[in-house]
């Protein structure tokens, strides 16, 4: 009696966030969809009939589809790197005993919280400006020519600015990992000789390896949507256009609607190849 | 036997996790530090750390040319506005699905977080679309929304996480002492919840108020936050950098107040309780 009340009255107030949830995926996906296959734009006309598989096919074959997805896979592989090898260094070593650790974790963590549009521009200009930058002013002070960063490296002064961004996170969940290791454990193979390294590889790793995965899934989904990093430091240009940027440009800049969803429609298709494998291991924890 | 941690191995430590503190966090102290500095300090060649006039003279400028106050109150208004009507579309949800679990809940909640892999750019002309039609282009009300929107799945993941720590003992001997669902809500489980619930805006409020896709793309002059303020200042005219750094330090320093308080929580609710 009492369940089948509360069962009902459960129901009724899942709804609001299941309704609000189902509309805010399905009514946006469907135009994407829609828009797709139209010849859609808004300063020539708006929609001029149907186009078919012609905006999937254009947006393929255009010359800028391939140098994107090669300054996709860069720029998220790069990150990853980064932040996942110097985050295990880091999580290593912020789990040692020390004078502290609490103001350590801090300032390690304080990167996270600025937000994009800051972040980007204080590299770009304070730190990456070739004459006043503090880089500049660095490489001066060794003797070597500083370096035009952002024309020049531009890739890879945007892999530094979101490794920055992105280190905290990585370290983050890896500490919480570390933590959880077995003291125990370790010290018997230290006791049976196992050399540093070996510890490493043979019982830090294997235990960090989850945390890692989910790491590498969850950065991957925000990387793949990098945006501001890119808007306000090169504009997408001198090869940083990503995906992201591609169709951003298409949607708003040129405003070619059709040619931007079919786009569009790639990366959700992207983003839930990804995103499959992350419920996966979400779905799993969920069974605990 | 535990291993001895010598004193001398604890300086070591202490000393390389601070110089590696230290450079990660350098950028933001150099940022703090520059905007404190007159337009010609903060380029001076070579660089000065401490030694100059400090100067509360961009804060001023900052403050009077840009309307500063007005995508101040734009990022209060949408990251508060986003995170409350989130949080209260959440709990009932949330409360719900961890405690009168149904076959369907798993689901249910792996579908919600499934959306919140639907990559932005994807549906950026619908939204953009759907904000001209309906005359929301540039207003903070559009924002509001679409912000509870994108959070709402970790809203109510990390409620969720946090109900179902609630033991489902004290509910069962509540309702034996004849407590109907509004006292058990009001009396028994409020009370309980209100540390997770807080984190959970804490958390939220900072990831809104640093989004920076929606808010760049759909506000203008109006309903402009702080994001959009600071990406105006990427065509730079003349001496910026102390202006640059104050206005920065401005739209950072409440958000890392808060950032500093939420880290524990921060785990929790970005690995959708995947990693505790």
């Amino acid at each position: 009696m009492a369940t089948q009340h509360s069962r009902s009255a459960a129901r009724m107030m899942m709804a609001p966030a299941v309704v609000l949830l189902l509309g805010w995926m399905l009514v946006p996906l469907i135009m994407t969809l829609w828009f797709s296959f139209r010849r859609y734009l808004p300063l020539r006309g708006g929609d001029l009939g149907s186009a078919g598989f012609d905006n999937f096919v254009r947006f393929v074959t255009s010359s800028a589809f391939w140098p994107s997805v090669q300054t996709t896979l860069i720029m998220v592989g790069g990150v990853l790197v980064i932040t996942i090898v110097l985050g295990v260094l880091l999580s290593l070593l912020l789990d040692q005993p020390m004078w502290g650790q609490g103001v350590v974790r801090i300032l390690v963590i304080a990167p996270f919280f600025v937000m994009p549009t800051v972040s980007a521009l204080v590299w770009k200009n304070m730190f990456m400006d070739p004459t006043n930058g503090l880089l500049a002013h660095l490489w001066q002070f060794f003797g070597a020519e500083p370096v035009a960063w952002l024309s020049s490296v531009p890739l890879t002064s945007i892999i530094m600015i979101v490794s920055w961004q992105w280190l905290p996170f990585a370290t983050l969940i890896l500490l919480t990992a570390v933590q959880s290791l077995d003291g125990e454990q370790l010290e018997a193979s230290e006791m049976d000789g196992a050399s540093p390294l070996a510890r490493f590889f043979y019982i830090i790793l294997p235990h960090l390896s989850r945390a890692i995965t989910i790491v590498v899934l969850i950065q991957t989904i925000f990387l793949l949507s990098i945006f501001a990093e890119i808007f306000v430091t090169t504009g997408g240009a001198f090869g940083t256009r990503t995906l992201t940027y591609l169709i951003y440009q298409r949607v708003l800049e040129s405003q070619n609607v059709g040619l931007g969803s079919a786009g569009g429609v790639y990366a959700i298709i992207l983003a839930n190849i990804v995103a499959i494998f992350l419920m996966r291991i979400v779905g799993k924890n969920l069974d605990k | 036997m535990a291993r001895a941690v010598t004193s001398r191995r604890k300086a070591i430590n202490t000393a390389a996790a601070w110089t590696v503190g230290l450079l990660i966090f350098f950028p933001i102290l150099w940022t703090i530090l520059t905007s404190f500095k007159t337009e010609a300090q903060a380029i001076a060649d070579p660089p000065i750390f401490l030694g100059f006039d400090w100067t509360l003279e961009n804060y001023r400028v900052v403050q009077e040319r840009s309307d500063y106050m007005s995508f101040l109150w734009n990022s209060v208004i949408i990251a508060g506005g986003s995170t409350l009507l989130g949080v209260l579309i959440a709990v009932p949800a949330a409360w719900s699905m961890a405690f009168v679990p149904s076959k369907r809940t798993k689901d249910i909640l792996l579908w919600m977080l499934s959306t919140k892999m639907l990559p932005a750019v994807g549906v950026l002309y619908p939204i953009y679309l759907i904000c001209i039609e309906l005359g929301l282009l540039d207003s903070r009300a559009a924002l509001v929304v679409i912000l509870m929107l994108i959070n709402l799945p970790i809203i109510v993941w990390m409620l969720y996480t946090y109900f179902r720590e609630i033991p489902g003992e004290i509910l069962e001997a509540s309702r034996m002492d004849g407590a109907g669902l509004k006292e058990e809500i009001l009396h028994v489980l409020t009370p309980m919840a209100i540390p997770g619930i807080a984190s959970t805006i804490l958390l939220n409020f900072i990831l809104a108020w640093n989004e920076a896709f929606w808010t760049l793309n759909l506000t203008a002059a109006n309903a402009a936050p702080l994001t959009a303020f600071i990406a105006s200042y990427s065509s730079p005219e003349g001496l910026f950098y102390a202006k640059l750094s104050a206005a920065s330090t401005m739209a950072i320093a409440p958000i890392l107040i808060l950032g500093w308080f939420s880290q524990k929580q921060l785990v929790r609710g970005l690995t959708f309780g995947a990693v505790k």
